[in-house]
């Protein structure tokens, strides 16, 4: 086959996600763009109009409206405290269901479930009546933030690692991280499963010969597990802040925005604003961990 | 007779010393296994607890949801929560929708995205490596930065002068699926790239040496050694798909033909026919609901769940 034609068939290939791309993606970001500098209104005959009116939308977003600067600025904290422990606890799960143990199909069937069933639909029902969950750890969260506030016996312990000059802003975090801990074990399911299949992917004879030339677990996995599986920390990454912010509040409200208040051209700035977030933390963080990571093929 | 018993003496120390390192390694290989059975029986009870809440309590008539000592396990069971949740979400039909739903944009996105993930992986054309980084830029991209666009396209679909209205219909999810551009396609033909650069080489060139096009090589030989990517993939987008409610809400899919948007507004449909104004009753009736909503799921899971993991490690989603 000549060439020429090998490259043709691949434009076939393709071709299905080419048109869809440029169509749906490429003129839909430039649209993106040209409302969120512009004011729209909707013609009673279906269409629309609009008239540029520079980036009056983009200061009102950050000077006029309510709650965005504070919905921005609690989405990326939460990102910021979610994704690293989603990818420590997660590659930890990883690490410990990776080993041969009895009963290990059904641990990592029940490790998955959180994917099955955090839906949209079932997790937006399920806030609902989260409060009135029987036996949940909802409540158990609860009661811890309660004691928390309430100066029970977790104060004490907060105010003895205090007193060990535990900086506070750590302490915070680590409360934090306890109130989260369900969030965050539902959140790494998919996670897991990649750093299970990484390890499985680690060729065996590099264990070996660390055996043989008698390094300790603890070197094998710093010098031989983890840069391994480093290319896959940074696509659990990617796919973690994408998923966190995909269901943050900051979407909701450019969603409410745009479809409840009707407010077009405020909605599609908040879109492009939290769009340029998110690239922002993934350039931050993607690109000094891709600096270190080593590529085995 | 000394070297002997020097030898003798040896061994039975490397012997005691073997011992005592065995005993060691057992039990610190015990404190192992316990450490990792608590911690896992620990983690499973957070992801298990509310789940196992709510299908208990779904069986919970009006005097265990009242009693205080009731908890998890219900005194008087009723199945009334299923036959009033059932009835008002219209369950065999919805699911029914719901399912030919889901799978016509499964079938479909699996089918697109296998060929998009094929031409990037085995063919070698101009502007490959700028056209797979738009591949990842969908990944990366928020779908929210287009919705209003996508709406408006679709709100006014046309190429050329007429225009129609597809919004409440299944037309703009399908076009999307079709064009590769649907529900997590970015990331479906990323797996199926990944796996099929992991193929060798060898066996398309078999099957082009003994006559076979390109159409038919595809076909009839990589898609069927694409297995583990193809379970991957359906499994991942059946699940999406069917609790999708993203787009579903942004095209303004008929509430009536999906589940996931019936659930929403199942606990005011009761509240207001059936006049139950105790929201802690009505979380009863939508646990039921939760639990016949996550039912076929979880037993696709259950069916797939072997191949799937299986589907993933061998490079599924790892190339």
């Amino acid at each position: 086959m000549s060439r020429r034609r090998k490259a043709l068939n691949g434009y076939l290939f393709i071709l299905p996600w080419l048109i869809g791309f440029i169509w749906f993606y490429v003129i839909s970001i430039w649209m993106t763009l040209k409302f969120s500098m512009s004011e729209l209104k909707v013609l009673p005959t279906g269409g629309y109009e609009t008239a540029f009116v520079g980036f009056v939308n983009y200061i009102k977003a950050f000077t006029a409206h309510a709650s965005f600067r504070q919905t921005l600025v609690t989405s990326v904290g939460n990102m910021i405290i979610d994704v690293p422990l989603i990818i420590f606890f997660s590659l930890f799960m990883a690490l410990l269901l990776n080993r041969k143990f009895k009963g290990r199909g059904l641990v990592r069937a029940i490790f998955f479930l959180p994917v099955i069933l955090s839906s949209g639909a079932i997790t937006d029902a399920l806030n609902r009546s989260q409060a009135l969950m029987n036996g949940g750890l909802s409540q158990v969260s609860g009661e811890l933030n309660s004691a928390v506030s309430g100066g029970m016996s977790v104060a004490y312990y907060i105010g003895l690692f205090e007193n060990l000059a535990v900086p506070t802003s750590v302490l915070e975090y680590l409360v934090d991280a306890i109130n989260r801990i369900s969030t965050i074990v539902s959140a790494s399911g998919v996670q897991i499963i990649i750093f299970i299949a990484a390890l499985q992917a680690i060729p065996p004879a590099l264990y070996e010969v660390s055996r043989i030339e008698g390094a300790t677990g603890y070197e094998t996995f710093w010098k031989v597990t983890f840069p391994m599986i480093m290319p896959h920390i940074i696509t659990n990454l990617v796919y973690t802040v994408i998923r966190r912010f995909a269901e943050s509040e900051l979407v909701n409200l450019a969603y409410t925005t745009t479809f409840t208040d009707l407010n077009y051209g405020l909605g599609a700035a908040f879109s492009v604003v939290s769009t340029l977030v998110v690239l922002v933390v993934l350039a931050v963080t993607v690109i000094p961990i891709q600096k270190h990571t080593f590529y085995y093929n | 007779m000394n070297l002997t018993r020097k030898m003798n003496e040896i061994r039975e120390s490397n012997v005691y010393f073997d011992r005592v390192n065995r005993a060691r390694n057992g039990t610190k290989e015990l404190i192992m296994k316990l450490f990792r059975f608590i911690l896992i029986a620990g983690v499973s009870y957070v992801i298990l607890a509310p789940m196992i809440g709510i299908l208990t309590s779904s069986f919970f008539s009006d005097s265990d949801r009242y009693n205080p000592i009731v908890f998890t396990v219900p005194i008087n069971p009723t199945l009334e929560r299923y036959a009033t949740a059932a009835e008002y979400l219209d369950y065999g039909k919805t699911l029914g929708t719901t399912v030919v739903y889901t799978l016509l944009l499964t079938l479909i996105q699996v089918f697109v995205c296998s060929m998009v993930g094929y031409g990037f992986a085995r063919f070698e054309f101009k502007l490959k490596k700028i056209l797979f980084a738009c591949v990842i830029l969908m990944i990366v991209l928020p779908v929210h930065t287009v919705m209003l666009p996508l709406y408006v396209t679709f709100r006014n679909f046309g190429i050329g002068g007429s225009t129609t209205n597809l919004m409440g219909t299944w037309w703009p999810v399908t076009i999307m699926s079709c064009l590769g551009t649907g529900l997590s396609s970015g990331l479906y033909i990323y797996i199926f790239n990944q796996f099929f650069r992991g193929l060798p080489k060898e066996i398309e060139e078999a099957a082009f040496v003994d006559g076979a096009g390109t159409w038919y090589t595809y076909f009839r030989i990589m898609l069927v050694n694409a297995m583990p990517a193809l379970i991957t993939v359906t499994v991942f987008s059946i699940v999406w798909q069917y609790n999708d409610t993203f787009y579903a809400s942004l095209f303004n899919v008929p509430t009536d033909t999906l589940l996931s948007k019936r659930i929403s507004t199942l606990m005011d449909t009761i509240s207001n026919v059936k006049k139950i104004y105790d929201p802690s009753l009505l979380t009863l009736y939508l646990n039921a609901g939760i639990v016949m909503i996550a039912a076929p799921l979880v037993l696709i899971y259950v069916v797939l769940q072997k191949q799937f993991i299986e589907g993933v490690e061998r490079s599924g989603i790892v190339g």
